[in-house]
């Protein structure tokens, strides 16, 4: 796939389809080590071991509707000619999760793209399924959680047109500050604020 | 961040959407996209992405969703139009570029764009 963010609504679309209602999804690109890693954990219905070790295979499938599974083997490929690798890791009734690393500065690492195009989609489908989200860059990084969103949206849906609208304009805000330098971020914007459901924090490196 | 701590925000939508979530759910307009590795690949991100902004543009309230892999895979990107007491509308191969005309012809004018559907699930006979 042209972006790594389609890589990644593909990964959570899995967890939704294994009946998942919550995942973690963590997207960190760390320049200093030049390493870029993703890591999506669910708590869907989790795969046995035989079945683990035939995810890989672009001829494997549970579905019925077709008899190809190529988005797991597409991004074990992406990783692997990026000196990455991607790892598997699954318990049946527990969840499953997808550990991807590339080195960020290689030549054929597809660029990251429109991560928040791809939570947007992810968010829209049906069932509901909720995201916790980490994005970092460097000494950036906001978070997000869906599940305080919902409440305080409650009955409305995330669906919702205003609750829709309001979740693009706050991811692409997020986005668009991970590349403003940490001290020019305003003083007020850096307060960690574990009561909000969105939060953004400046973390120093040692 | 800027003002990712407007929850406040959010209750004020929250008083909004109670008032007409239920009319809307129970007559309004539904959109839902394909979204599975196949549609993922083809386009549908960028097609849900046009989408939002066509109706966002043309002021229209409704409702988007995503699924997974229907089985369709070779006409991907697919989109599916429902509204009440319609039928229920099928489009293939919707790249962001058929989006507008899509939504002005069938959601603005009524009549869907009958060289784009592939499916139609009639009102009268499901």
């Amino acid at each position: 796939m042209r972006e790594l963010s389609l890589h990644v609504l593909d990964l959570l679309q899995n967890a939704r389809e294994a009946g998942a209602t919550l995942v973690k999804l963590w997207v960190e690109e760390d320049r200093t080590q030049d390493r870029l890693r993703i890591r999506v954990e669910d708590n869907g219905k989790g795969m046995e071991a035989e079945d683990m070790k035939r995810a890989r295979d672009p001829f494997f499938t549970t579905r019925k509707t077709r008899h190809v599974g190529l988005g797991l083997p597409l991004l074990a490929a992406a990783a692997e000619r990026c000196n990455g690798s991607l790892t598997l890791a699954s318990s049946p009734g527990e969840g499953t999760r997808v550990s991807v690393e590339f080195e960020h500065s290689h030549v054929d690492r597809a660029p990251l793209g429109d991560l928040a195009a791809t939570l947007t989609a992810f968010l829209l489908g049906e069932p509901c399924c909720h995201l916790a989200v980490t994005h970092r860059r460097d000494e950036n990084e906001w978070s997000l959680d869906t599940r305080p969103v919902l409440e305080a949206v409650a009955p409305a849906p995330l669906t919702h047109p205003a609750v829709r609208e309001w979740l693009q304009r706050t991811l692409a805000q997020a986005e668009a500050r991970l590349d403003i330098p940490a001290d020019r971020v305003p003083e007020n914007d850096r307060r960690v604020r574990e009561d909000e459901p969105c939060r953004s924090s400046t973390i120093s490196r040692n | 961040m800027p003002k990712l701590d407007n929850i406040q925000e959010l209750s004020r939508l929250r008083e909004r959407a109670q008032q007409d979530i239920r009319v809307r759910l129970d007559t309004g307009t539904r959109i839902t996209v394909g979204m599975g590795t196949c549609g993922i690949a083809a386009g549908a991100r960028e097609t849900m992405q046009a989408l939002l902004k066509e109706l966002e543009k043309r002021k229209i309230e409704a409702h988007v969703t995503t699924v997974g892999c229907i089985g369709m895979c070779a006409s991907e990107p697919l989109v599916d139009i429902e509204q009440a007491g319609s039928d229920r509308i099928t489009y293939g191969c919707v790249k962001p570029d058929r989006v507008p005309r899509i939504i002005e012809e069938h959601l603005v004018n009524g009549r869907p764009v009958n060289e784009w559907v592939v499916g139609r699930l009639s009102k009268q006979n499901p």
